[in-house]
């Protein structure tokens, strides 16, 4: 048994990235649309672990570690986004946030 | 041929594509960390043993808990025996779970024939990780620390609980929308 085939690693990954970010644009509750954000993140870590193990070199995991420190610092300020979203309007909804026009 | 790698895939995308269509955001939390374990277990698969243990210590552990740590937060409330109820409903868990234990099974089968399975898969240890993370990318370790301090001090911001922070910047904006603007401007002005 040889390893695995970095073509279909990668496919993985994009399939992981494509489920995401359907979920991202699909969903209007902002939790569901952070964890489409989380979802994405890995994705491309699997992407770049897959990279790094076809050359064999660990390149890949370090980048995956740094994908990591993003994942923390993202998760730490949007769950407390979500917090503020929730007392101020009373509701989870993205589109409720929508005085600035965007 | 590449049996595990498959199972693993499958699970993954099948979890992943329950967490996107779940109405319950506890149920697609567990989904996630069912995702998440089985991406750790591909990662296992193609040599980066320490990228898989990160995924679950931190992906896994602590981001997920912090989800979970949010979402009970944001349900205080009478409804909130109800709802850990039907949180504890067999029905809420049971496909996460056998999913789950797929994969434990799948894991215990891998390190059972640890010998003869993964001997022609080139593992990259975490000694090379480290030398090549302290070596080739000091840099980058530096702007993982700025983005962590970054972080913290945004998160503690957002997150403090500041008396009189109603009558201050936010709210005044958007309170300003629904009333006329006339009133509040006098009030200023008295």
């Amino acid at each position: 048994m040889n390893a695995v085939p970095p073509e279909q690693a990668l496919m993985l990954a994009g399939g992981l990235f494509l489920l995401g970010m359907i979920g991202l644009m699909v969903r209007r509750n902002i939790v569901f649309v952070l964890m489409s954000v989380e979802i994405m993140l890995n994705a491309t870590g699997l992407a770049f672990v897959a990279a790094g193990a076809r050359w064999g070199q660990p390149d890949g995991q370090v980048m995956v570690m740094l994908i990591l420190a993003m994942a923390a610092t993202e998760v730490a300020v949007g769950l407390a986004l979500v917090l503020l979203l929730n007392g101020k309007f009373k509701s989870l909804d993205v589109d409720s946030a929508s005085t600035m026009r965007g | 041929m590449h049996v595990t790698f498959y199972i693993s895939s499958a699970i993954a995308l099948i979890s992943t594509g329950m967490v996107i269509t779940r109405l319950n955001a506890v149920q697609a939390l567990l989904y996630l960390i069912v995702s998440l374990l089985a991406v750790a277990l591909i990662f296992f698969e193609m040599g980066a043993p320490f990228v898989a243990a990160l995924e679950v210590v931190i992906y896994a552990g602590a981001i997920m808990v912090l989800f979970v740590f949010v979402m009970m937060m944001l349900n205080l409330g009478s409804t909130a025996i109800d709802q850990e109820r039907r949180w504890l409903d067999p029905q809420m868990f049971l496909g996460p779970v056998l999913l789950a234990i797929a994969l434990g099974g799948e894991m215990a089968f891998m390190f059972g024939t640890a010998g003869t399975v993964t001997q022609a898969i080139t593992t990259v240890v975490p000694k090379e990780v480290g030398k090549s993370l302290y070596t080739i990318y000091p840099v980058a370790i530096e702007l993982a620390a700025l983005l962590l301090l970054a972080g913290l001090v945004g998160a503690y911001h957002l997150g403090a609980d500041r008396p009189g922070r109603e009558d201050q910047h936010i709210t005044v904006g958007f309170e300003q929308r629904k009333k006329p603007v006339k009133p509040v401007v006098k009030e200023r002005n008295l």
